[in-house]
């Protein structure tokens, strides 16, 4: 028998057993995320699989994040929110409450993800826990609700393409690049119904925030999960912090000889700038070959383009190119509250502010259209996100491109794409 | 599989169908009640398209079907419409897992031959293939489906599955 994939460890020791690529795994997750978009239609499958809303199997296992919904996003969504919060109250579950940010980096930022686990989130974006080499991926709601019923869930585990990094990226490319270079590359379902696993030389160059994007943006390619090999990065990233202080590190790695579907050799020095045209997150095409279009808006925020990393190499751009071009809106919406903090710590955020950021409180915000600032018709956006399906941003006649935070930044200091030269 | 055989009017949709297109976030945040989403279902991909659906339409979709957002409300709005199935070449993986959980059949077939408004039917034949027969032309072979999820499906979903088990193994946890 040949050895095993990452994804065929963590799955094997949630279930219990031995499982391999293909197999039906009965689960039990190390740490079950959900979210006020996906938690009140849950607690409706939970009250039709058994009476009066049962508690929960494992309440220390649950994490809540109301990110998805805030004071914009109108009374019937604040009693949807609402429900998720008794529900949680009542029962001794771990609630982030809104303001606190997006689930996604506040399990990450606190080391609630851990190396070798199994975590399951009620919301796509459950790929980022990849980035410390854990199992994430995402489900819904139905799943959701048997996991609070009987603290198991059924996945099929998944084959495995290796993405193996190379080199060093170019001084002005980022993750996201890459990450919208993979698409380009593999489509928007290149890697369903798989895991990719990220390692190779190259890997050591990437940081966490590097990793989280990657490990965040599998999903845009179809990925069950997006696994990022744990090393010294990860370790380091884990002991710098007090808010990650925990259990020892219990880390799994792939066996030298276990079998992948597909190999694909990453030369990170190779990447150019990339933008994800609309509608498709996989039409992509080199910064420098965009077509003229104007810009409207530039949104900087999200589970993936929203920690400090990315403002800092936006603001960069900011200040070099002379501000913000006339009639461009700048909307910030910081991932997390720790991450707003920081901004306003280090100078940063008033530096936004002064170039006439609108700056949101910390959640889902604009980007998919629920609890923040939408663009008007016929307007185009440029963001750091990782979606731009129609309609995502609350306007179905808005058109959205993707981008690196830098890219992003240059686009509000020309109010444009296309054409040449840095601004 | 008790579902089968069923047969209705193929609704062809493209491919990269995504949830937010099946049914937009601005609408779920006012209710994820079926009932009322059905109005809005595949709005910003053609707005006559839900008062064109009549109970009983297969949805028949090219790859990466429900690609996007995990959101269940983007298969409960289908099973609102009184859709019970969904063929395509491919499906997004939450969108697969939540359609079987609800009790809406996802199956995988090549679909590119099936035109819009065609009669098909979904059915198992004598050898245990499980086939989407078109008025004219060859019937097209699906993918099984595996042996877990057609138990689940013939309990009519998860809900039920759970409601009489009380856990995936059969036995109820210690609490």
């Amino acid at each position: 028998m040949p050895g095993l994939t990452l994804s065929e460890k963590i799955l094997s020791r949630a279930s219990g057993r031995s499982v391999r690529a293909g197999d039906i795994a009965i689960c039990t997750p190390d740490r079950v995320m959900g979210t006020d978009g996906s938690i009140p239609m849950a607690l409706d499958y939970l009250s039709a699989m058994a009476p009066g809303e049962p508690a929960p199997r494992f309440p220390e296992r649950l994490i809540f994040a109301l990110d998805h919904y805030g004071p914009v996003s109108g009374a019937k969504a604040l009693a949807l929110q609402a429900r998720a919060r008794d529900y949680a109250t009542k029962h001794g579950i771990r609630v982030h409450d809104v303001g606190e940010g997006i689930g996604h980096q506040l399990i990450l930022e606190t080391g609630a993800a851990r190396p070798g686990e199994l975590i399951v989130g009620a919301d796509s974006h459950s790929t980022s826990y990849g980035a410390v080499g854990a199992f994430g991926t995402g489900i819904g709601s139905s799943d959701l609700a048997g996991l609070l019923l009987c603290g198991q869930v059924w996945l099929k585990v998944p084959g495995s393409i290796r993405i193996v990094l190379h080199g060093r990226l170019a001084s002005d490319v980022a993750a996201k690049d890459v990450a919208l270079w993979l698409a380009r590359r593999l489509g928007a379902d290149g890697a369903a119904y798989r895991a990719l696993d990220f390692d190779g030389p190259g890997l050591a160059t990437l940081d966490m925030d590097d990793r989280i994007v990657l490990a965040n943006m599998s999903v845009e390619l179809g990925a069950k999960a997006g696994l990022v090999a744990f090393d010294a990065v990860t370790a380091r990233w884990f002991d710098d912090d007090r808010r990650r202080s925990g259990p020892p590190l219990a880390p799994l790695e792939t066996d030298a000889d276990a079998v992948y579907e597909d190999v694909v050799d990453v030369d990170l020095g190779a990447i150019r700038p990339q933008i994800a045209r609309p509608h498709r997150v996989d039409d992509v095409v080199d910064v420098a070959d965009a077509p003229p279009t104007r810009i409207d808006m530039v949104y900087l925020g999200t589970c993936t383009g929203g920690r400090v990393k990315d403002y800092r190499e936006a603001l960069d751009v900011l200040e070099r190119g002379g501000g913000v071009a006339p009639g461009v809106r700048l909307v910030v919406t910081p991932a997390s509250e720790a991450v707003r903090a920081e901004l306003e710590r280090t100078g940063l955020l008033a530096r936004f502010v002064a170039f006439g950021a609108e700056v949101q409180p910390p959640g889902c915000g604009s980007c998919c259209g629920t609890c923040g600032t939408i663009p008007a018709n016929g307007e185009h956006v440029i963001s750091t996100a990782n979606r731009n399906f129609k309609g995502r941003m609350g306007n179905a006649a808005a058109s959205i491109w993707l981008a690196s935070p830098r890219e992003c930044a240059r686009a509000a200091v020309r109010g444009s794409l296309g054409g040449t030269g840095a601004p | 599989m008790n579902m089968l055989p069923m047969s209705g009017r193929a609704r062809v949709l493209g491919d990269d169908v995504s949830t937010d297109a099946i049914i937009a976030s601005r609408r779920k945040k006012e209710s994820i009640d079926p009932t009322v989403l059905r109005a809005y279902l595949l709005e910003d991909h053609d707005p006559r398209f839900a008062a064109s659906v009549q109970p009983g339409d297969i949805l028949v979709a090219g790859r990466n079907f429900g690609c996007g957002s995990a959101m269940e409300v983007a298969v409960t709005v289908v099973l609102g419409a009184g859709i019970r199935a969904v063929v395509a070449r491919s499906f997004s993986r939450t969108y697969l897992r939540n359609a079987m959980n609800n009790g809406l059949l996802a199956v995988v077939a090549e679909t590119g031959p099936v035109g819009e408004g065609e009669a098909v039917t979904l059915c198992v034949d004598a050898a245990g293939r499980l086939l989407l027969e078109r008025p004219q032309g060859a019937a097209i072979e699906c993918e099984p489906i595996a042996p877990f999820m057609l138990e689940m499906l013939d309990c009519g979903g998860l809900v039920p599955y759970l409601r009489s088990r009380g856990s995936f193994t059969g036995q109820s946890l210690p609490r």
